[in-house]
């Protein structure tokens, strides 16, 4: 498992927000993924993401990273932020928005 | 093997003996589910926490047989 946490460890550090995601941003391969994408999209945010149905270690390895058993997982300077719903309730009260601001990460849509 | 929603019900009335579940059958499938729970445990938690504790109640069942649960988790002053 460590060779996945380095791999993992190694794309949240050489990239400001990654999302672990099932599919790709052109196609998300469910609609938990979907919603992510579709908020980072409508920031107008650049992001990482990984498709973990390409690698189950991956699949597997970002569960056991963060000890948090579904996908996806979107992470911000390397912190977790939190699945599809936490996601989507930050978004919606703005606070996603104040976390990426505080980060210094620039949105073109302001809240 | 999905879980039915009673079963989903009695490990979060487990949990949280005081919560008040609220749970939708999103797609009328028994498996995927809305659930929005209340309960006072989650005071002065973090939504990653919260939903931890969740998760923690549904003993290795998120993600697996539960694979399709959107979750809201609030105290009941919210």
């Amino acid at each position: 498992m460590s060779e996945v946490f380095d791999k993992i460890r190694n794309d949240l550090a050489s990239h400001d927000i990654v999302l672990y995601m099932k599919g790709n941003d052109k196609f998300p391969m469910c609609g938990f993924s979907a919603t992510v994408v579709q908020i980072l999209k409508t920031l107008k945010v650049e992001f990482k993401f990984v498709d973990v149905l390409q690698d189950m270690e991956i699949r597997e390895g970002i569960k056991a990273f963060t000890n948090w058993p579904t996908i996806p997982q979107l992470y911000v300077k390397g912190e977790f932020v939190g699945g599809c719903d936490i996601v989507r309730e930050m978004y919606q009260m703005g606070e996603l928005q104040d976390l990426l601001a505080e980060k210094g990460i620039s949105t073109s849509v302001s809240s | 093997m999905a879980m039915s929603q009673d079963q989903l019900k009695i490990y979060l009335l487990k949990a949280f003996p005081d919560a008040v579940i609220d749970i939708k059958d999103l797609a009328g499938d028994n498996d995927h589910f809305a659930a929005t729970v209340t309960s006072s445990a989650f005071h002065g938690k973090s939504r990653i926490q919260q939903h931890k504790m969740v998760f923690d109640a549904l003993e290795g069942h998120m993600g697996t047989r539960l694979h399709a649960l959107s979750l809201k988790t609030q105290t009941p002053k919210e």
